[in-house]
């Protein structure tokens, strides 16, 4: 016993904005790497077809955003073909907003078990961005196939060197959309109206970002709407490294990797604050 | 050794929706202590937390100033009515929610069992879900795969232990969560009645459990009950809440005690007044109390006292034929005794006088067991013109009997607290 006691565990009602228990996070990283084992199993559990849907979703959307958009709208693909152009698009958007859906719903979703037991809250979201990366890559691979396919075809695509930055684009996705996930997630547990304001916020954003069009298609006078979509550059980046096809700026890219950065350090910020008494109010 | 220090604590809740005026509040909140640099405008006007009456104000105290220490290996105790925050109290410190003012400090790792199961994915096995909630509750994976074998074990689900969770029963379901939780080895375990569920096999096993922790490895453990046999058993020490305060802490006998004789819920209650007497009844009965050897109120006894019931009775005209029926019925509605008015002499009531007069029924002690019991009343007469029921007040009174001064006390089962002795008559030699 001694008399200047050092205790490990101190609760306090309000901690600093910037204590952030990096150290703790570390600690429960057995409890990460099975809540994304959780997420990937559990997904298609008693499900006929199983991890067949992976398949089945993009392959159904490119099929409609071909009739929709290719066949009807007659929108321009940079030249490329329907198929390539479309999946290359859905590949990257389609991960963005899986995340985004999933991790903006954190503490709503998950309020049984955070209501009983506590553990590093922010390990529920980047699970759920890092089990999206097996749906991504799942479907990176048909965007693969369906490119071997059209090489054989004598479709003019070919790589760039750009294509190194593959890894760094989907860093830069996980971190977007993990930055604002927890940042809505934290601003809807007190005010639900705010779902719905997000909801339909994430739904128009795809028409600003160069999926079912090519960036090119735009008047330069318009560009610049764009230019402020941090998944602009991303998308594009992704498309001029894989097929050599659109547009490919440094700058651009700098200013959606700062953006990240921002968004991220904001969003832990807030989400750290929030956690610690969410369940009063959500 | 102190474990858990509690300096302060209070926590204000707002009552009712979270609505636009929330906004308001907010905005008003953050204005009064962000830009004018003044006091929290909604932080003195919270109420003391008493759900039954009816509050101006939208915010309340669930807890207010709580100070108290625990020391390292104590099983402590906390009771309290519905109400009195002792799961708040326990939410705080296994930090699923911050206080609004003070600070818990403590040494180690605090567990927390606030129900069992929780986290338990039902798509997963039995085994899957062991790591899960282990590592949801900070183990490690290699420290959940060196228990394994002893959680299963000591679960008994063996059989099902490959099988998704949402196949089990909810007994199985406690028994493994709670097989998880025991084996964690934190310095802190706070468990929040769990034991209620579960059959008795297990109960016992679990209590067995929670003490082998406080006393073979000297963790603490903070206990909330509203079983007093379980509490006196399992706890050392007690701390009594009411409206969100520490009314009292201490040795747990005491504590539970004085938790029971303050016991003023409406379900245990020694008084009983007939709201409608009418000048048209021509027999009835006006009031029953339940009294102790001093003839005070009281609703909580030992097995050592003798318990009165008194019955007032209001009289208007003779009933030919009138007789009584006493009850005393267990919670479940097991029939423990029945007493007649007319089991020896005939006709003990017929006997009353016009008015009021009063009648008195003495249970001695030593008769009934450790549990509560209801007091049912009926009258009736085969004779009388107006039919067979004549006052039939039912259910009026219900107390309580505790045993502390027998070793058995209140974990003896059965309905009787009558002590036998064994006598030895001879000691046989072959």
């Amino acid at each position: 016993m001694s008399i200047t006691m050092d205790y490990k565990t101190v609760i306090k009602p309000k901690n600093s904005l910037f204590d952030i228990d990096f150290k703790e996070l570390w600690q429960y990283r057995d409890l990460f790497s099975m809540f994304v084992k959780r997420d990937i199993i559990t997904q298609y559990k008693q499900t006929i077809l199983g991890p067949l849907w992976f398949f089945i979703q993009p392959a159904i959307t490119t099929i409609m955003y071909m009739v929709v958009f290719g066949g009807i709208a007659k929108i321009p693909t940079d030249g490329l073909p329907q198929p390539l152009f479309y999946l290359a698009g859905i590949v990257c958007w389609q991960y963005f907003a899986d995340c985004l859906n999933k991790t903006s719903s954190t503490f709503v979703s998950n309020q049984g078990i955070f209501g009983k037991v506590y553990f590093p809250r922010l390990i529920i979201p980047l699970s759920n961005v890092v089990s999206g990366l097996l749906r991504m890559g799942i479907q990176f691979a048909m965007f693969l196939i369906v490119y071997v396919y059209f090489l054989f075809q004598g479709v003019g695509v070919a790589p760039t060197i750009y294509i190194f930055l593959l890894p760094l684009l989907v860093v830069m996705l996980a971190g977007l959309s993990l930055g604002f996930g927890i940042l809505i997630s934290s601003m809807t547990t007190k005010y639900r109206d705010l779902t719905l304001l997000f909801g339909f916020i994430v739904q128009l954003w795809m028409y600003v970002t160069p999926i079912i069009y090519p960036l090119s298609t735009m008047s330069p006078k318009h560009q610049w709407i764009m230019a402020l979509n941090p998944i602009t550059s991303i998308v594009e980046t992704f498309k001029f490294g894989t097929m050599g096809v659109g547009t490919f700026s440094w700058g651009q890219l700098a200013y959606s990797f700062s953006f990240m950065v921002l968004l991220l350090g904001v969003g832990i910020v807030v989400f750290n604050k929030v956690q610690r008494s969410f369940m009063d109010t959500v | 050794m102190t474990a858990i220090k509690f300096e302060n604590i209070s926590k204000q809740y707002r009552l009712g929706l979270v609505s636009t005026q929330t906004l308001s509040h907010d905005l008003n909140r953050w204005f009064q202590v962000n830009i004018r640099r003044r006091e929290d405008p909604y932080f003195k006007i919270g109420e003391v937390n008493d759900r039954s009456t009816k509050g101006d104000s939208d915010y309340v105290w669930a807890l207010r100033d709580i100070n108290f220490e625990v020391n390292q290996g104590d099983v402590v105790g906390i009771v309290g009515k519905n109400g009195a925050g002792k799961s708040t109290l326990l939410k705080i410190l296994s930090k699923v929610t911050a206080p609004t003012t003070g600070t818990i400090k403590a040494h180690g790792r605090i567990a927390s069992l606030l129900e069992v199961g929780t986290g338990f994915h039902p798509e997963m096995t039995g085994r899957e879900n062991i790591y899960m909630n282990g590592a949801i509750m900070g183990m490690r994976k290699a420290e959940i795969s060196r228990k394994l074998a002893e959680i299963v074990d000591f679960s008994g689900v063996e059989r099902y232990i490959d099988t998704p969770t949402k196949r089990y029963s909810s007994g199985m379901t406690v028994r493994l969560g709670f097989a998880i939780a025991a084996h964690l080895d934190p310095e802190i375990l706070v468990v929040d009645e769990v034991l209620a569920v579960g059959d008795a096999e297990f109960q016992k096993k679990a209590i067995g459990k929670m003490q082998d922790v406080s006393k073979g490895e000297g963790r603490t453990v903070l206990f909330v009950s509203h079983n007093m046999a379980s509490l006196r058993s399992l706890c050392t020490q007690g701390v009594l809440m009411d409206k969100g305060m520490v009314v009292s802490s201490g040795l747990i006998g005491p504590i539970c005690d004085m938790y029971l004789k303050g016991a003023t819920d409406k379900d245990i209650c020694g008084f009983w007044k007939r709201n409608d007497i009418s000048k048209d009844k021509d027999f009835q009965i006006s009031e029953v109390k339940v009294l102790n050897e001093n003839e005070e109120l009281n609703s909580v006894f030992s097995c050592d006292e003798t318990i009165m019931i008194r019955m007032t009775f209001l009289v208007l005209k003779k009933i030919p034929g009138i007789y009584g029926c006493l009850y005393l019925k267990r919670d479940d509605g097991t029939i423990v005794y029945v007493s007649d008015s007319n089991d020896k002499a005939y006709n003990k009531l017929e006997s009353l006088p016009l008015g009021e007069s009063v009648v008195d029924f003495q249970i001695p002690k030593r008769i009934l067991g450790v549990g509560s019991y209801t007091v049912s009343l009926y009258f009736t007469s085969n004779f009388n013109i107006g039919g067979f029921y004549v006052d039939t007040p039912g259910d009026v009174c219900k107390f309580e009997l505790y045993d502390d001064t027998t070793n058995r006390g209140n974990n003896r089962a059965g309905f009787l607290s009558t002590i036998v002795d064994w006598k030895i008559k001879a000691t046989v030699i072959k």
